[in-house]
């Protein structure tokens, strides 16, 4: 029971950080009806941009406490990454508004090896480490001594996801940007016609999404205390696989897809292991038997195998279920 | 001029969320007749065509072609069983010339396999020939064969219109389903339609016809289905329809009177 | 319809051919003069030729969005170092397990293809994606708990190409010409590549190429007409992943070695852009694309180190990073300005000759 609390606390975690990005993948796709390949590379850029700061800022000795130092790190990374997100529109997806799918699907990828490359070059291949300024406190989940553990470092995530959720939905549902957005991603044509700048929307759209990517990229950044050039993409797979699961477009299934997401792999992760230990089957076969009286590790599918679990949830869900768990049924009219 | 029953619809119903968009139709078409079916917009006309080509399946109701039931086919098994349509809003293969749409449409007649093709067999060989042959005879049928290389999404709106027709008629199908062949055609366009409609009627295929232009409709049909709201409010010779109380209101507006139970 | 060579004077065209069938004939002996690297990266060169014809079976002519597939390249090329290698101590002759990986790699086309019909454009690249990672995975990690294919080390020691006692790997003396291994592979591949261009112009200008072109129009229209969707879109994948399957048996006899490594992601995006680039559905565009592609890189690679030398006495960025650089640029700017690709489509262009204007 405590380890499944454990990878609960654990899944709940991965999982806000995906809800975060998965919104960015959702508010563009509900915008331009467009998926966003790059967003994963703005979610590095966010965490390389607020480790260096973090990093020069304690290598300058400033003495600030921690919380100021993080905050300093994202406070720079936000811009940075909103200007990258706005850029990207700009560049590459306004041009193609009216494309064949397959235009802007391809430019996406060509920026994504862009920023991966210059990121390369600016940072090298040197991961970037969160320097140990953090004190790591954890606090007990139930009242066993011995069981799930949760830190202050994983509350002040899940704590901030929220956050930016109710503020993001508070934006939707509550502001005239919002009501211009939502106007937008029904119809360009008729937003456009009533008035709503939608270039400037649709760039507002992409920023917001930046923005939130950035937070995120500070989330992983301090929670697993690295960050490479190369750890935009699968985050950003995963991320909208996410958003699929809840329903592409909808901003509540981001959200929840996110969380499942999070949840699904840390279990997985969990448990795959001790599900498929062969050794189980020792009574079945002597081979095995003999195998595992010297090792009682068989396992057919280890914890190496975490990554493919986002990638089977989204083939499963375009599969059997491609409106995701939120979104609206869409039935065909020719 | 009336033959065999070839067509029938029993009890065609058909929901989508919160629309009723066909309940409980039912007509009945004859071999070599030229049928209408007419209706105000949103009557459910496309919809029913839908449902006959199997893009979705009727929630209730039946089909019955040629005597034999169309249950749970899919749009290209209903095409091999000889119903073969067009679209209100022309769904040609742009990029495609026009002979190669109309090629397209020998496909489901036709049998050359991968193997075939890369082979060049004799069979394939002669069945390739045979394809292009009859690809430009039907351009010639409707009166687009001058254009026959020319990509389709570079053709003249009536031009288009026919080459639909003829990539249908590749499919020699025992009934033609057309969803407004005469939008946006001038009266010459409409006149040279009509000759070519009726021509198809005499060679042998029988037409479903879903049109706005009434002239057209009464000059043509034998008979006629009127929709509105998804069901049935009159069958019969044109020139009796026309004058039916029914189907003046529904394209009219009729009484103030409001049924407030429609819907 | 497409015709094989497209010209008003077929004496032109014959003399043509001729002189391009000399050129290719003595070309390995022209780069040997160069550097024999040069012959080996043009053999790479051809094998993505195979890879991109392939792809345009799937990409070009039946607009099917397939970002996965390194993934039948591998199923190839890892059923022939299983099958030829000291791995599992097999060694079967080339001209038996070309043919199984071809078959398995069409399984594998078939298998990715089902769950993959009803998605459009955006969602089917990225399902494709991901089965092209799986398969990634899963290569890395069958190593355990059976050793199936090494894992992340790879298999070593594939055998070459082998007929009797002539391999495709020694280097023999004919007519007092040397033919070293990679100049016999050239020869090899050259006639593969012929062939599988023959193949696809004849699908292109069959029944099965028309109803390929015809789903990627309009699949709604295509299935009114009669056609099979669901089949012809399962053939299409299997047949591009056929392609692919033989290329791959062939990257391993001719490198001896292969890891997942070779199967990453930014190879599916390659050969994709190499399709695009040259002109989707145009076989002749796509050859071009994806020579360019494999030859373009590679001379950067031989001029940027020594052009950054002279110009800051040192090498500033690895000629490696500069390249994909510059590949993510070219992605970004083919789309931009010229989507349709280098070659336009042969058919628009015998409308431009014949006078029309678009």
């Amino acid at each position: 029971m405590d380890i499944f609390l454990q990878q609960l606390v654990n899944g709940l975690t991965l999982g806000s950080v995906y809800a975060i990005v998965a919104l960015g993948y959702t508010m563009v796709y509900g915008i331009i009806q467009l998926i966003n390949f790059a967003h994963g590379e703005v979610v590095m850029i966010g965490a390389m941009v607020s480790l260096s700061v973090i990093n020069a800022l304690v290598g300058a000795h400033v003495g600030w406490p921690p919380l100021a130092i993080v905050l300093c790190g994202g406070v720079i990374a936000i811009p940075v990454c909103m200007g990258v997100g706005y850029a990207l529109e700009r560049v590459a997806y306004r041009p193609l508004r009216r494309a064949p799918r397959l235009a802007p699907l391809i430019t996406a990828i060509g920026l994504s090896i862009v920023l991966q490359h210059v990121a390369l070059i600016i940072w090298t291949r040197n991961p970037l480490a969160f320097p140990q300024i953090i004190d790591v406190v954890s606090y007990h989940v139930t009242s066993n001594p011995d069981g799930a553990r949760i830190t202050n470092v994983q509350v002040a995530i899940i704590g901030i996801s929220i956050a930016m959720m109710g503020g993001l939905v508070a934006l939707i549902y509550r502001t005239k940007l919002g009501i211009a957005m939502r106007a937008t991603s029904q119809s360009q044509e008729i937003a456009g016609l009533m008035g709503i700048d939608i270039n400037r929307v649709i760039a507002l759209t992409f920023a917001i999404g930046a923005g939130l990517a950035a937070v995120a990229g500070v989330m992983v950044g301090t929670y697993y205390g690295i960050a490479t050039y190369q750890m935009g993409f699968i985050l950003g797979l995963k991320a909208f696989s996410a958003a699929v699961l809840g329903g592409i477009g909808n901003i509540g299934g981001a959200m929840l897809g996110g969380l499942l997401l999070g949840i699904i792999e840390a279990l997985g992760a969990g448990y795959v292991g001790d599900l498929t230990n062969l050794c189980q089957l020792s009574s079945w076969s002597t081979a095995i038997a003999e195998r595992c009286a010297s090792d009682p590790n068989l396992t057919l599918f280890g914890s190496n195998y975490q990554d493919v679990f986002a990638f089977f949830v989204l083939i499963g869900v375009l599969v059997f279920r491609p409106s995701g768990l939120l979104g609206e049924r869409v039935s065909d009219r020719a | 001029m009336s033959g065999n029953e070839l067509l029938i619809a029993q009890g065609i119903t058909k929901r989508f969320g919160g629309v009723q968009a066909l309940s409980e139709v039912s007509f009945t078409i004859r071999e070599r007749e030229i049928y209408g079916l007419i209706g105000p917009n949103g009557a459910g006309k496309t919809s029913l065509f839908n449902v006959l080509t199997g893009i979705y399946p009727a929630d209730a109701g039946r089909f019955t072609f040629d005597g034999r039931v169309l249950i749970g086919l899919k749009p290209n098994e209903v095409a091999a069983r000889g119903i073969a349509r067009t679209f209100q809003n022309i769904r040609l293969f742009g990029n495609l010339s026009a002979l190669e749409n109309v090629m397209v449409g020998r496909h489901v007649r036709t049998h050359a396999t991968v193997f075939g093709a890369i082979f060049r067999t004799a069979g394939t060989r002669a069945e390739e020939r045979a394809i292009e042959k009859r690809g430009y005879e039907l351009l010639e049928y409707v009166g687009v064969a001058r254009r026959a290389n020319d990509l389709a999404k570079h053709l003249a709106y009536g031009d288009q219109r026919r080459l639909e027709i003829a990539r249908a008629l590749a499919t020699d199908p025992r009934l033609l389903a057309l969803d407004e062949p005469a939008a946006g055609m001038n009266a010459t366009e409409t006149a040279a339609l009509r000759a070519l409609l009726e021509r198809i009627r005499q060679d042998g295929t029988t037409i479903l016809l879903i049109e706005h232009d009434m002239k057209l409709v009464m000059s043509i049909c034998d008979r006629v289905l009127v929709l509105d709201y998804g069901k049935k409010i009159a069958e019969g010779i044109a020139s009796t329809v026309q004058k039916d109380e029914k189907v003046v209101a529904a394209y009219l507006g009729g009484d103030i009177e409001l049924d407030l139970k429609r819907a | 319809m497409h015709a094989l060579i497209d010209v008003k004077h077929p004496a032109v065209a014959k003399i043509g051919v001729v002189l391009i069938a000399v050129a290719l004939a003595v070309l390995p002996f022209a780069l040997v003069g160069i550097g024999t690297a040069w012959v080996r990266i043009t053999n790479l060169a051809i094998l993505y030729v195979l890879l991109s014809l392939g792809l345009n079976i799937v990409v070009g002519f039946a607009g099917l969005l397939d970002l996965g597939y390194i993934a039948f390249y591998a199923v190839g090329a890892y059923t022939y170092a299983l099958l030829a290698s000291p791995h599992f101590g097999l060694h079967w002759p080339f001209w038996v397990i070309l043919p199984i990986g071809a078959l398995v790699a069409c399984f594998f086309g078939v298998l990715l293809g089902t769950p993959t019909l009803k998605l459009r454009g955006d969602y089917l690249a990225i399902v494709t994606l991901g089965f092209g990672e799986i398969v990634r995975i899963f290569l890395n990690n069958l190593s355990l708990p059976v050793n199936i294919t090494n894992g992340a080390q790879g298999i070593a020691g594939i055998d070459p190409f082998r007929f009797g006692t002539f391999s495709f790997a020694t280097t023999q003396r004919v007519a007092g010409v040397t033919f070293s291994g990679p100049v016999k592979y050239y020869y090899l591949l050259l006639i593969i590549v012929l062939v599988v261009i023959v193949i696809n112009l004849r699908l292109q200008d069959s029944r099965i190429g028309r109803a390929w072109e015809a789903i990627r129009e309009d699949e709604i229209a295509a299935r009114a007409m009669g056609i099979n969707t669901r089949n012809m879109k399962l053939l299409a994948f299997a047949m591009g992943a056929s392609f692919g399957g033989v290329a791959g048996g062939m990257f391993s006899a001719i490198q001896g070695f292969i890891s997942p490594e070779s199967f990453v992601l930014v190879e599916s995006v390659n050969i994709l852009a190499m399709v695009v680039l040259g002109g989707m559905g145009n076989i002749w565009g796509v050859i071009l694309g994806a020579l360019l592609l494999s030859f373009v890189p590679e001379v950067l690679r031989y001029t940027v180190g020594p052009v950054q030398q002279s110009l800051f006495g040192r090498t500033l960025i690895d000629p490696e990073v500069i390249r994909m650089l510059l590949f993510g640029i070219t992605l970004v700017a083919m789309m931009l300005f010229r989507p349709a690709g280098i070659l336009p489509s042969a058919l628009r262009k015998r409308e431009l000759e014949s006078g029309r204007t678009t």
